[in-house]
């Protein structure tokens, strides 16, 4: 079986990165509803992360899963903050369509 | 083998994404990309970021998707409504989200001296090194100063988080709160 034994280039991986991240910036546009679009931003930071561990495969450089690592930590970080931010918006607005909070003031 | 678990993982990874697009309920694009991102550390398995991919499942598919469905149910997120959008993300946001991609993709496949990925090869040219070892070498010697700056983050973000869901003086209303300002 030959097929078994092959290799996968790695710009596959990079072109499944970028997939992703123009999935995540299309999410990030159609989107209406506040969590989504923020899940949409998640799903970019993965695809970065991606990116990141293909290179660091090819350049044996473990600094670049370093750099996903921090970049996980980051993520958490924002993801709780942000959904904080979320639960307050709603309670201000009870509401979490995009389209009607336009304004900053209450 | 290794073509095999490529193309399925990845084919999971672009359902995942494509189908939270599609749905309309914020619980379904939150089971979703838990998918996608378990597909991902299946992907960072292969090429052989172990850590990685273990840290992707409890951090990513774990504790931050908990917390995600979690606010869904808890502010009762509903259907979304389907309105079209602002114009200009019609306009001007597809066709820049095409360009973006058609930049990446030529940069991606003009990068001079990418190999190909072999199934059980870590960043070590040593054999029998865990990359385990050689990211803690690197984390814990060099990087200690932003490691710990990191966890000064994290609690940070903690106290934000409460700071900001927290409700002061519940039993008031909040036009009694503003009146008394």
């Amino acid at each position: 079986m030959n097929f078994l034994q092959h290799d996968v280039p790695l710009s596959w991986y990079l072109l499944l990165s970028a997939i992703l991240f123009s999935l995540g910036v299309v999410g990030f546009l159609i989107k209406r509803n506040l969590i989504t679009v923020f899940m949409s931003i998640e799903l970019m930071l993965n695809a970065v992360n991606l990116s990141f561990v293909t290179f660091a495969y090819q350049w044996h450089e473990v600094r670049g899963q370093i750099f996903v690592f921090f970049v996980m930590m980051v993520a958490a970080a924002e993801a709780a903050v942000g959904l904080a931010i979320i639960i307050a918006v709603f309670r201000a607005r009870s509401t979490l369509a995009v389209d009607r909070i336009d304004l900053m003031k209450l | 083998m290794h073509l095999i678990l490529f193309f399925l993982f990845a084919g999971f990874c672009l359902a995942g994404a494509i189908n939270l697009l599609l749905q309309t309920h914020p619980i379904n694009s939150a089971l979703s990309l838990i998918v996608v991102m378990t597909s991902l550390a299946v992907l960072y398995l292969l090429l052989g970021a172990e850590f990685l991919a273990i840290a992707q499942i409890i951090v990513y598919s774990g504790a931050v998707m908990v917390l995600f469905t979690f606010v869904v149910m808890l502010l009762n997120a509903g259907r979304e409504e389907r309105t079209l959008g602002s114009r200009a993300a019609s306009r001007v946001g597809f066709p820049a989200v095409v360009v973006l991609f058609a930049v990446l993709a030529t940069i991606v496949l003009h990068v001079q001296g990418l190999g190909a990925a072999h199934l059980g090869e870590g960043l070590s040219n040593a054999p029998g090194q865990s990359n385990l070892v050689l990211l803690s070498q690197v984390l814990f010697h060099e990087l200690l100063l932003p490691f710990e700056v990191t966890s000064i983050l994290i609690l940070i973000a903690i106290l934000g988080a409460v700071a900001l869901a927290h409700v002061e003086g519940s039993k008031m209303g909040r036009s009694e709160r503003t009146a008394e300002k």
